[in-house]
């Protein structure tokens, strides 16, 4: 497997643009070296991405030559001396601190020179002291970056010099024979106190105006606090929904952004996003509907509007496209709050999965319940023999992982619409808390935003499966460990005919042991890293199948076990993302380290894989580690993703 | 949903299926949440679509099997309240004491089951959130007309002002008029909820009373209107704000 490695090669982020014959052959060989066994074993996935590469695999091109400084860089014992390295063109380009990967001046014009992307970056490259890693590898630029830290201590130059004494003093001691073995929960990340405060305050409620406006000063404050904002308005300028603040408060920010948004809008151009200071606002226009995302959290434009697309789904959700056109059609001013009345709280749910950071919103993809392949097997079938007449669609669902699904040959399931169902069940809460069955009428505008389905619920007792809906159902179940049986019929009076078949359903599921798999599955949980790969210095990892559309990751404990934690993995995931997906450019590999963290984006036509690990570790582990991953993932991957599903 | 309640039980036990009809935010779902589970939640999140759950009530000669459609109040799931209400044999109309609009949706409510439902239909009207009136305003039947200046949203403040909009006078008047049972309860503290119920249950004919699986369930399955994918037309318009009559 070492040939496949990615090398854990760099390059000089300010490189001047090379002329694209050149940088072609080292994109190839990038983009083709590490994965080919990948590719060839499991190609029946491979997704339609990028043809030629696919027929480049068959020779793959020799492997960029090992940097001759490895082993210095695998003890990696300067990540931060200070010698200059021989890169003056590093420091002529420092810039600005701020990392908005996405106001990336992309100007290349083709995909193959990625590298040069780097160059146009408005990054700070303080890391100059990261160039002793630079020396062996001059010519190696490829579609392979590394970044020296544009996360710590953004302008604040002394905190930089005090993480390099720090540093500098780890490196001795490393070099006098200590081992640092780094604490498994200890921090990714440089500590933000500002960052920490604020978002814990993120989701507080915000209080109401007095009404004399004797508070009106401290609400503006908490307002303004908040790292996010979400703001639906319709096109005439009426408030749909905030996230935060009542109407009051809102009413001037509202107008000022509706002014504008009509200000491009009368010189038919489309207002897409702009940035103030520290805080980036982007704006989509559905129809008759604007949204807003504003943001100080480091997200991208097009992490952001996946997020506001997913809040205008969920709109659709509840009235289906033509009911709200036909609204707005009778009167432009219609105030859409009385039809959704009620939704807010989904809404809200939506809303605050972003700001803590969805891995299934950043990847577009669903996570699954780990099952064994025959286990998972047993379940299908039951499904298909216990299907009743009128079924559209039947899952399962564990605490927001899908454990199976039944559907119509011509139907596959959008994943955003399983994405507002999962955030209706799990995360609103609003069905749990009722107990009881329920029968929710619903549009799945990925399915079809013209009508309703409607959807049975029933969350089952995994202890006491049989005996659940007799009488008295849980009105709360345990945390995280719930499981909901979804049927889904297009019949509006199919109550009683889904409600048989989740009689029978169930019944079966218990006869045949598969109740007992899945409450087993559901116990155990998320994989830690080091149970998937013993030893791994990975703290986590996001993978995700491109053919499958879902993906699976370690659990967050123990490093990322804080929301806040979690969220600057998170944001760091978001970042990788960017690299990824940037548009025009994306990279194939993309690498970057920092004092305290060393990750890894790496995206095929089969898979996208992000890892992270403490900032000690060696490239070449990381590397290793990553294909350690993969090869875990293709050991289970019947495993940890559903594949086909059951059909009829 | 099995059928196992009636061999098990020496006394003669029947199903019967009332539904829970009002205003959003009146405590519809709170008010089965305490007769069911004898639980309350504060600031429940709000009912989507509807919801159906079962509760026994055991009176001295017979066990009584409430099969319960709690469904969401908001404006634009009342086009499908018909399905729910159809060939009910009980009906709860809830509004909320401190919200007189409530109480003119529910006059609705009660209008619509008396043109639509089953005629035999036992109706309630029961008005919810009692805790939140102050004592003097009072039990029963005293004139809370005098209800303090404090404007609205002061729903949660329940300690010395009273939320009471309602009097109890004028709900009981009306109930009297269109002979329907009346409570005042709350679903936070429990008072009278069991009662409505039982007197549901009592009030309940018992010729139409069939065995376990009378009436109740099945009655969902006649189809009045096609109900396909594209079958949204009419659910929440504009026009018909306010009022589903």
């Amino acid at each position: 497997m070492s040939d496949t490695e990615p090398r854990a090669s760099e390059t000089t982020p300010n490189n001047p643009p090379t002329p694209p014959k050149k940088s072609d052959p080292i994109e190839q060989r990038d983009f083709a070296n590490p994965t080919i066994n990948i590719i060839q074993s499991a190609s029946r996935k491979a997704s339609t991405s990028d043809l030629s590469s696919i027929s480049r695999e068959s020779t793959p091109p020799p492997l960029p030559p090992r940097p001759k400084n490895l082993g210095l860089l695998d003890s990696r014992p300067s990540t931060s001396h200070s010698t200059a390295p021989a890169r003056p063109q590093l420091v002529s380009k420092a810039t600005t601190q701020l990392s908005y990967s996405d106001t990336n001046t992309y100007n290349n014009e083709t995909q193959s020179d990625s590298h040069s992307s780097g160059a146009s970056r408005p990054k700070n490259y303080f890391g100059l002291n990261f160039g002793s890693r630079n020396t062996s590898d001059v010519e190696d630029y490829a579609s392979m970056r590394s970044f020296a830290p544009t996360e710590v201590g953004i302008g604040d130059a002394e905190s930089m010099i005090g993480e390099l004494g720090g540093d500098r003093e780890k490196s001795l001691l490393r070099s006098l024979g200590h081992r640092f073995e780094d604490q498994e929960s200890e921090s990714m990340f440089p500590p933000d106190p500002q960052f920490e405060e604020a978002f814990k305050h993120e989701f507080d409620d915000i209080p109401d105006m007095e009404a004399d406006g004797s508070n009106e000063e401290s609400v503006m404050l908490q307002w303004r606090g908040k790292l996010k904002h979400f703001l639906i308005l319709s096109s005439a300028g009426k408030p749909i929904y905030s996230r935060h603040g009542d109407d009051q408060l809102i009413t001037n920010y509202i107008g000022v952004v509706q002014t504008i948004i009509s200000f491009y809008q009368s010189a038919n151009d489309t207002l897409r996003g702009f940035t103030a200071g520290d805080v980036r606002f982007v704006v989509i226009s559905k129809g008759p509907l604007n949204l807003v995302a504003i943001t100080r959290l480091p997200e991208s434009e097009s992490q952001l509007r996946t997020q506001l697309d997913a809040l205008y789904m969920q709109i659709l959700s509840t009235l289906t496209l033509p009911s709200m056109e036909r609204m707005f059609a009778t009167r432009a001013n219609y105030d859409l709050r009385r039809p959704l009345q009620g939704t807010e709280t989904l809404l809200s749910a939506l809303a605050d999965g972003f700001t803590r950071g969805s891995p299934s919103t950043l990847l577009s993809a669903l996570e699954c319940l780990k099952l064994r392949k025959s286990h998972r097997h047993i379940i299908n079938n039951t499904l298909l023999k216990t299907r009743s007449e009128n079924l559209l669609y039947g899952l399962i669902v564990a605490s927001g992982k899908l454990v199976s699904v039944v559907r119509p040959k011509k139907h596959s399931l959008h994943p955003g619409d399983l994405h507002l169902i999962f955030n209706m069940l799990f995360e609103a809460g609003s069905v749990k808390a009722g107990g009881g069955e329920n029968w929710i009428p619903l549009c799945l505008p990925g399915f079809n935003n013209t009508g309703y389905l409607y959807m049975y619920v029933s969350f089952l007792n995994l202890e006491h499966p049989t005996k659940q809906m007799q009488e008295r159902p849980q009105s709360r179940s345990g945390d995280g460990d719930e499981v909901a049986i979804l049927l889904i019929s297009a019949n509006k009076e199919g109550f009683f005919e889904m409600q048989s078949m989740r009689n029978m359903l169930v019944e079966q599921l218990q006869i045949n042991g598969s109740i007992a798999l899945i409450r087993d599955a559901v116990k155990k949980g998320r994989p830690r890293c080091t149970d998937i790969v013993p030893g791994t210095p990975l703290r986590h990892f996001l993978y995700k199948s491109r053919g499958n559309v879902q993906f699976v990751m370690p659990g967050f404990e123990p490093a990322f076990a804080d929301s806040i934690e979690r969220r600057r993995l998170m944001n760091l995931y978001g970042k990788l993302h960017v690299q990824l997906h940037g548009k025009p450019t994306s990279l194939k590999i993309h690498h970057e380290t920092s004092t305290t963290y060393i990750s890894l984006a790496w995206t095929t036509p089969l898979f996208e894989l992000y890892c992270v690990a403490p900032g000690t570790t060696s490239r070449a582990a990381l590397a290793q580690a990553a294909n350690k991953v993969i090869q875990w993932v293709r050991m289970e991957e019947e495993r940890v993703f559903i594949i086909g599903g059951a059909v009829f | 949903m099995a059928d196992l309640g009636a061999p098990a039980q020496p006394k003669p036990s029947s199903s019967v299926k009332l539904v829970l009809l009002g205003e959003a935010a009146v405590g519809k779902s709170s008010l089965v949440m305490r007769f069911v589970n004898n639980d309350f939640q504060e600031n429940k999140e709000p009912t989507i679509g509807a919801a159906f759950l079962t509760q026994k009530c055991n009176l001295p000669t017979r066990t009584i099997k409430f099969e319960i459609w709690d469904t969401a109040g908001q404006e634009r799931f009342a086009s499908l309240a018909p399905m729910y209400y159809r060939n009910a044999q009980a009906a709860l109309v809830v509004y909320d004491i401190t919200k007189p609009s409530s109480l003119t949706k529910a006059q609705h409510w009660v209008a619509e089951l008396q043109r639509q439902a089953s005629p035999g239909i036992v109706i309630a009207l029961v008005g919810n959130k009692f805790d939140l009136a102050s004592p003097s305003g009072g039990e029963g039947v005293d004139d809370v007309d005098a209800a303090p200046a404090a404007e609205g949203e002061t729903n949660e403040d329940e300690e010395s002002i009273d939320a009471r909009r309602v009097p109890t006078k004028t709900a009981k008047a009306y109930a009297d008029e269109e002979s329907l049972l009346f409570f005042e309860t709350s679903a936070k503290t429990g008072m009278n909820v069991a009662e409505v119920f039982t007197a549901i249950a009592n009030a309940i004919p018992e010729t139409s009373l069939k065995g376990p699986r009378g009436v109740g369930g099945q009655t969902n399955l006649g189809r009045q209107e096609d109900a396909r994918v594209n079958l949204t037309g009419g659910r929440t318009e504009g026009p018909k704000e306010g009022c589903a009559c």
